[in-house]
Formats: structure tokens, C-alpha cells, sequence
């Protein structure tokens, strides 16, 4: 027989690097990968993980793969395996639902796999996922919360009209060659070869880049974070409290150049107070909901006056409010809520805790204010859906 | 780069190949190309296509071999080989001298068999390349079709993956169009002319109804709605087109996986060993080779599977033992001439029922296993009672055997254009999950209602998608 031919190339390090081809396969699977990252990000922002300040962290999120549905065959479908020599019938050779066990690899791909995989998002890209779809609710803003000064620009496709600096060369040489291929043809029996040579620019060629000015709000945001601390707020609820307070500080950050965060903790008496302080200190006694209110408008009178501060005030309790305080709270609130752009009250009650307790949603019932909401918490689940209710508070009016 | 150039290579495959041509291996022209892991990991998304069509799917096993590599789990193969002519197979220019050299033995192997083994004829391995690309360019179009663009691309992508293997398997038997379904129907409806028939009672006559479409159950599910649904575009067309040849081209590799490695691995063995490798080499040889073919426990691996069944079968017409000559009579054929008869008109289902003994069953404890509760358990092992129940249970897990059978009944169920596909239950429910998912697919291709005749437990039942989303009930 004769010899086979054969030939072989030899490894080019410049062809590797060009030829990264799976690029824009893998950057549009990423883009699911966010879709599916957005479909269940209540599941997502329940981890405890994210909660935390720094915006560069990278999290992971466990994610179920975006799956591709074929005709397979169930569990009830006996596999073969090779053993050791010693098989015996009864003996255990793994787990149903484990991914490459029993299979040989002739197999893979024709049985699903649980396909989890790991995906690392910084978490200031998951706040963009987050919030993409959010918007603050339309309210009625005081003149000089509107002032317009932040301008960022965002390269966003091709014009035809444009100045000249943002003339994009390439293109429009580009351009330029393409209708020169086309016109070849014409060209020749029209005008003979000396033409041939010379083929100008034309208006049509030119291609400027376009660009996108976003406005931003110039204005100062604060959001104030009142909280019960007294005796009955527990770790899980204080978690949860503050699991919604990084939210909304998150969101107003996207929305707002300079956003101060306040935070009040509150009993019997309120006081402003750290940080730290805020989420791990534990406090004793009772509960006067309105001291915590009135310490709000009292820093508000202060330093953040109504006209040029767009004021976010958020307060959540177990609701477990002493009954006489019931009038002054709820006046209270009222005055918030006048001052403030959106002003809510979260009821936590983790499920199993005791129902009895008393409710400050029924009093807060009679407060009608078009920017005041409330929301009840009972698991970590719940945070994100009350979130969204929160801030479509206006929406739905 | 290691202790080697590329001369190196192009001597030792001189060598390789005088040995090839000693056994008298049949292959292509052979094109070898040296590439990096992430060159290797690109090939491996795309089933080692040099142009490929994009869809996000070829993303996502890049990102997954990419993560399984990095961690460690697994590593890459050492080569990859395209069934075209020129035949196409990438080495990894990290490996030793002596894995390229096996490598390359092994890449002859799997040459030959593309070139030989009945189930490629259908490839036409002289266009593949070309082919690939082609689907490449229509694709990349229609994306960049300011009327149609990715999404709507990947619409139908998505779908046509999804039911792309539901397709004719033999591709060696001839598809009668429906005019000849018709006319066979026709044919054999008409009672045959009997010399005896004032005796006999005369068969009624059962007209046919030739107006059932399709008339006999069609499995090539892709192509049968690109040619009955009067709503999909001439792209959308063209795509399922593009998904089905493509399936039909990955056809004859799914269905000859052990047989195709088993081979490669044979002849690697056979060419190596008769080169005379120096001791250092020989060694590394040793060791590789029983890297590549041990079996795995809990699993079976083709590699070796195929190997010892290409081995136990040359043996046996070179070397059988006394038992197996009384058994068997005295073999009628050379070993060479028994394995190159094997390796042109078999696949892997055939094979492995023809040529894997109960002997090598148990010599390779292959066995059995079962779902109970939460774990898997050993059956039935490969005994002088159980062998062939184990036996029958690796035919159905093996080829496109492991891909349920469904079939398109009736294009227009109820006289309502519903489409109406039967799964041939063969004692394996199907995922439901997964037939529930895969059905919207289909409904999203077919436009409008369509049914699944299935099993499920026992019992026959109808899942349905329609307008108004999933339902399944009972028949009967």
C-alpha cells in the first residue's frame, strides 16, 4: 500500500491569539447568565454574603445552569458499569442525581446533569442588574432638587451627521472602499480608466461617532435609617432590617450624587448613632416609635433641610410599639412623611415568631400620605419583592 | 515548547506511516495542525470545526471545559480528528515526543475509520469543512439581517437544538418519500393475484388512507416541519436545514464511540509496539497508554471497552482456546482479516452484541445498576444468569439508543393541525421535565398545538402544549 499523505502546520502564537473565536458565543451566554442572574435575584440578595459595603468585591453566585432541553430518558433507566471484579448485586455504587456517576463517557450529554455552576459578579454589577428595571417613583420634587449638573457621556452607535472630532476614520474608510467595490462596475463604463485612480470621500462615507449625555440629578440624597432596637428585635430581624437598608442605600447611591446615610436607633428614647453601633449593638426596654420619629425630624431640621435634600426614611420594627404611643407616632409619621420624598415602615415578623405581638401595620393604616408605605417582612425572601412594592408605591396610585 | 521540533515529528510520522501502510490501513490524506490549550479548548466547543455557526450553546461548554480544566478536574485530550478528507486533527504542542508520536498513531486509527466504516459513507467527508462553513456564513447572516438579528435567531436555534438528534438514525437505509409510502401502500393493499381463489375467501379490500400525512411515522423531526409548517420564513427554513445536517454529520460518531476509540487505541498500541522504542520511551508508552484505556470503575469507558473487545476478537481468530474451537468451530478467517471485516460493516450496537462475549463480560465485571431511594445499586452482575440481561441493558446504553425514539404521527390530529408524536416506549419513561421543556420547542417550531404520546409509569399518557401552555393527562 502506498504511504498516506500527510502534512503538518505549525503552532503560530499571533493565530492563536487572534483567534479567540468563542468569544462572542461565550459574551452572549453571559448575557443569559445575567437574564437567569436577574430572574432570581430575590433568591440571590436573601444570601447573606452581599450584604456589605464594598462595591468591588467579587461575589459568587451559585447559579443553575442555563439548561438545554433535548428528549432524555428518566431515572428509571438502568445504567451498566464496570466494577472491580467483585461486584455483587445489592452493593451500593453511588448517588441518583450525581452528575458522571455510572455513566461512561460514551454517556454524557444524554442524561440532564445538574449543571450548577459558580459565577463571579462584583457586586457592583449585580446592584446594575438589580436596579435595572427600578425606577425611583415620579414625585413632585422641590425646584432645587432638580437642578441638572452631572453630565457623563456614553459612546452609543453611528451617525451620519456629527462634528468633526468625532469623525471615526476607520469607518468611514471603510465606507469609502465599500461603495468604491460597489460602484467598480459603473465606474469603468462610464468614465473611462483615467478616473480609475481617484475616488473621493462623499458625504455619505462620513461617519461620526454619537454620543449620549446622561443627566444626573445634582442633589443630595439622604437616606435615614431608623430602627428598634429594643429588647425584642433579635439578630434574625435585625439581619433582615438591615438586608433592606443596604438595598435602599444601594439604590439611592445609583440615583443620586452624593447620598448621606443617617441612622437612628431607637427604644424607649432615640439617638443617632454609628455604623456599627446601629447593627450589633443590642439595646433593652420598651418601644416609643415616635422618639424615633422625632429624632428623625429633628435631624432633618438640622442639617438636611427639606428644600434642598431629597430625604429616603425607612423604619423598621417588630411592631411591638407601647400602646400609648400609638397618637404620637402615628403624628409623627405623618410630619415624615410630609417632609420626606418616600418615607416606609417595615413590619418584621420572621414566621414562627410569636403573632400575638402587637401590629403597628393597622395603625399606620390610617395614615394617608401618597408617599408612605409599608411592608411586612416575615423571611429573607420576602426582602426583595418588598423592596419593589416600596418604591412602586406611587406607581400604582 | 518541548524537547522536540517540529522535524522531529514529521520524522517519527514518516515512521508511523510505513506502518500504516504495513497493516493496511485505508486512510485520508491526514493534516496535522499544533495548537494550544486554548486552541484545543476552542476545537472541543465546536466539536473541532475550524468555522462553526455561533450560538450562545458553543459559549457555555467553552466556559464549562474551560472550568473543569482550570480546576484541575479534568484534563484535554491529546488530540481531536475531524471525519474530512483531508482528514483534520489538532496536536497539543505541550505534550511529550512520545504522546505526540501515540497521538498520531491514534489519529491514523481513527482515519481509517471514518474512511472505512459504513456509517460515515452518509458524511461525505470530502465537503465537511466546507459545509461546516457554509452553515457558518448563512448563519452569521441572518444575525446580521437587520429584519431577523440574534434573537430571533437564536429562537429558533434554541428549539432546533433542542429536538436536532430526533432524526432517522440508520442513515444507511433509503427514505421513501411520502408518493412512495403511498404507492407501497397502495401496492400491498390490493389483495396478491390467488391462483386458488375460487376456494378461498377473498381478502377484503382496505382502502388506504393516502391522504394521512405523514403516511407512515416519520422521525426526522426538523425536516418534516420545515417541509409542512406553511408559516416558518425561508430563513427559519434554512436554519433547521442547517441543525438536521449537522446532526446527521455528528450521527455516525455517537453511533460508533466505542468501536471508533477501541480502533484508534488498537492500532496506537499496535503501531507503537512494532516501532521498537527505545527504553525511555517505551516506558512513558506504557504508562500513557494505560492512562488512556483503563477502565473506570462505576463507569465504562469506550476507550477500554473497545479495546478489549478489538483485542478478545483478534485473538480469538488467531489464538483461540480449545473450548472456543469446539464451541465455535476453528476460525475461517485470519485475526487482521476478522477485525478489518468488523470495523467496515459494524456500529457499535452490532458490535458490542456480536463480539462482547460472556467471558469478557466477566473477566471485565461489568454489571448493572439501578436507582433505589437515593442511591445506585448493583442489579444484576454479568453471572451465567445475568450476562444477558446485563448485555441487553448496554445495547440500550450505547449509540443513539440512549436517545428516546419519537416519531411524528399525524400533522393534523383532530383535523385541527395539531401534531401529534409518539414516543416508542422501550421501558424507559422519559425525563418529564425535560419532555415538557422540549415540547414547548416543538410547539414553538410547529405553531400550533402538539401532542406527546408517552408512558409514564405504566401508564399512556398525552402531554400537550398549546396556546395556553402544558397540560398532560391519562389516556384510558
Amino acid at each position: 500500500m502506498p504511504l498516506v499523505e500527510s502534512i503538518f502546520r505549525e503552532y503560530r502564537p499571533s493565530d492563536a491569539e487572534r483567534s479567540d473565536r468563542s468569544a462572542g458565543d461565550r459574551l452572549r451566554h453571559r448575557q443569559k447568565v445575567r437574564e437567569l442572574i436577574r430572574e432570581n435575584i430575590s433568591d440571590i440578595i436573601a444570601e447573606e454574603s452581599i450584604i456589605g459595603k464594598d462595591k468591588d468585591r467579587i461575589i459568587k453566585v451559585p447559579l443553575r445552569g442555563i439548561k438545554e432541553y433535548r428528549f432524555v430518558y428518566g431515572e428509571n433507566a438502568p445504567g451498566v458499569g464496570q466494577g472491580d471484579g467483585n461486584s455483587k448485586p445489592g452493593q451500593v455504587v453511588g448517588k441518583t442525581g450525581r452528575d458522571g456517576q455510572g455513566q461512561g463517557q460514551d454517556r454524557a450529554g444524554d442524561r440532564p446533569g445538574v449543571d450548577y455552576y459558580e459565577t463571579d459578579v462584583t457586586l457592583e454589577e449585580l446592584i446594575e442588574i438589580m436596579f435595572e428595571d427600578l425606577e425611583l417613583p415620579d414625585m413632585e420634587r422641590r425646584a432645587l432638587r432638580e437642578i441638572e449638573a452631572e453630565r457623563s457621556s456614553k459612546r452609543k452607535g453611528y451617525r451620519k451627521v456629527g462634528i468633526r472630532v468625532r469623525l471615526d476614520k476607520r469607518r468611514t474608510a471603510k465606507q469609502r472602499i465599500m461603495r468604491k467595490l460597489a460602484s467598480h462596475h459603473n465606474d469603468r463604463v462610464e468614465s473611462g480608466e483615467k478616473e480609475k485612480d481617484r475616488f473621493p470621500f462623499h458625504d455619505d462615507d462620513l461617519k461620526y461617532r454619537h454620543v449620549e449625555t446622561e443627566m444626573r440629578k445634582e442633589s443630595n440624597a439622604v437616606v435615614i435609617c431608623v430602627m428598634d432596637t429594643s429588647g425584642s428585635m433579635d439578630t434574625m430581624k435585625k439581619y433582615l432590617a438591615r438586608s433592606f437598608f443596604f438595598l435602599l442605600y444601594q439604590f439611592i447611591t445609583t440615583r443620586y450624587r452624593n447620598v448621606e446615610i443617617v441612622f437612628i436607633g431607637h427604644h424607649t428614647e432615640a439617638s443617632e448613632v454609628t455604623e456599627e453601633e446601629f447593627f450589633h449593638k443590642g439595646e433593652s426596654g420598651g418601644t416609643f416609635i415616635s422618639s424615633g420619629y422625632l429624632k428623625a425630624l429633628e435631624i432633618i431640621q438640622q442639617r438636611y433641610h427639606p428644600s434642598l435634600w431629597n430625604i429616603y426614611a425607612f423604619h423598621c420594627s417588630d411592631g411591638d410599639n407601647f400602646d400609648s404611643d400609638n397618637p404620637a407616632a402615628l403624628r409623627a409619621a405623618k410630619e415624615l412623611s410630609e417632609v420626606c420624598n418616600l418615607f416606609g415602615y417595615g413590619e418584621i415578623k420572621p414566621l414562627g415568631s410569636r403573632y400575638y405581638e402587637s401590629s403597628m401595620l393597622n395603625v399606620f393604616r390610617r395614615l394617608d400620605a401618597p408617599n408612605f408605605q409599608t411592608v411586612l417582612i416575615e423571611r429573607k425572601e420576602d426582602i426583595w419583592p418588598s423592596f419593589k412594592a416600596f418604591l412602586a408605591k406611587e406607581k400604582s396610585q | 515548547m518541548a524537547n522536540y521540533s517540529l522535524q522531529d515529528l514529521v520524522e517519527w510520522d514518516e515512521r508511523i506511516r510505513e506502518k500504516v501502510a504495513e497493516f493496511g490501513l485505508d486512510c485520508y490524506p491526514q493534516e496535522f495542525e499544533l495548537c494550544d490549550h486554548n486552541g484545543m479548548l476552542g476545537y472541543m466547543a465546536y466539536s473541532g470545526m475550524p468555522s462553526h455557526y455561533p450560538h450562545w450553546s458553543y459559549g457555555k461548554s467553552y466556559e464549562k471545559l474551560k472550568t473543569l480544566y482550570d480546576h484541575g478536574v479534568s484534563g484535554l485530550p491529546y488530540e481531536m480528528v475531524i471525519n474530512s478528507n483531508p482528514a483534520l486533527a489538532y496536536l497539543m504542542r505541550d505534550n511529550t515526543l512520545l504522546l505526540q508520536v501515540l497521538t498520531i498513531a491514534h489519529v491514523y486509527g481513527h482515519n481509517d475509520f471514518f474512511k472505512r466504516n459504513f456509517t460515515y459513507s452518509s458524511t461525505h467527508a470530502e465537503y465537511t469543512i466546507e459545509l461546516f462553513k457554509a452553515h457558518a456564513l448563512r448563519v452569521r447572516r441572518y444575525v446580521e439581517d437587520p429584519s431577523i438579528g440574534i434573537e430571533k435567531v437564536e429562537h429558533i436555534l434554541d428549539a432546533a437544538h433542542a429536538l436536532s438528534l430526533q432524526r432517522r438514525r440508520n442513515l444507511a437505509i433509503r427514505k421513501l418519500t411520502q408518493a412512495e409510502q403511498v404507492q407501497r401502500a397502495l401496492e400491498t393493499a390490493r389483495p396478491p393475484d390467488d391462483p386458488f381463489k375460487r376456494i378461498h375467501q377473498a381478502r377484503p379490500y382496505v382502502e388506504p388512507n393516502i391522504r394521512k400525512v405523514p403516511y407512515e411515522p416519520e422521525e426526522d423531526v426538523l425536516l418534516f416541519i420545515r417541509d409542512h409548517n406553511p408559516f416558518l420564513q425561508e430563513w427559519e427554513k434554512d436554519i433547521l436545514t442547517i441543525v438536521d445536517e449537522e446532526s446527521k454529520y455528528f450521527i455516525p460518531m455517537i453511533e460508533t464511540k466505542i468501536m471508533n476509540e477501541g480502533w484508534a487505541s488498537y492500532w496506537h498500541k499496535r503501531i507503537l509496539e512494532s516501532l521498537g522504542l527505545e527504553q525511555g520511551l517505551r516506558l512513558e508508552f506504557i504508562v500513557r497508554h494505560n492512562q488512556v484505556v483503563r477502565p473506570i470503575p462505576g463507569q465504562l469507558n469506550p476507550y477500554h471497552l473497545g479495546l478489549r473487545i478489538w483485542e478478545d476478537l483478534h485473538r480469538r481468530y488467531t489464538n483461540p482456546t480449545p473450548e472456543e474451537i469446539k464451541r465455535d468451530g476453528p476460525p475461517n478467517k485470519t485475526g487482521d482479516e476478522k477485525i478489518f471485516e468488523a470495523r467496515e460493516v459494524e456500529r457499535d450496537v452490532s458490535f458490542v452484541r456480536r463480539y462482547l462475549t460472556e467471558d469478557l463480560m466477566r473477566d471485565m465485571d461489568i454489571f448493572q445498576y439501578e436507582p433505589r431511594g437515593e442511591d445506585l445499586v448493583v442489579s444484576k452482575v454479568s453471572d451465567e444468569e445475568g450476562w444477558r440481561a446485563v448485555k441487553e441493558n448496554l445495547l440500550r446504553n450505547i449509540g443513539m439508543a440512549t436517545i428516546p425514539v419519537i416519531k411524528i404521527e399525524d400533522a393534523d390530529f383532530g383535523q385541527n393541525r395539531t401534531l401529534y408524536v409518539k414516543h416508542y416506549h422501550d421501558g424507559r419513561d422519559l425525563h418529564l421535565e425535560y419532555a415538557e421543556k422540549t415540547l414547548a420547542y416543538l410547539y414553538r417550531l410547529w405553531g400550533r398545538e402538539c401532542v406527546l404520546e408517552t408512558t409514564v409509569q405504566g401508564k399512556r399518557s398525552l402531554l400537550c402544549f398549546n396556546d395556553r401552555g402544558f397540560s398532560a393527562k391519562a389516556l384510558k
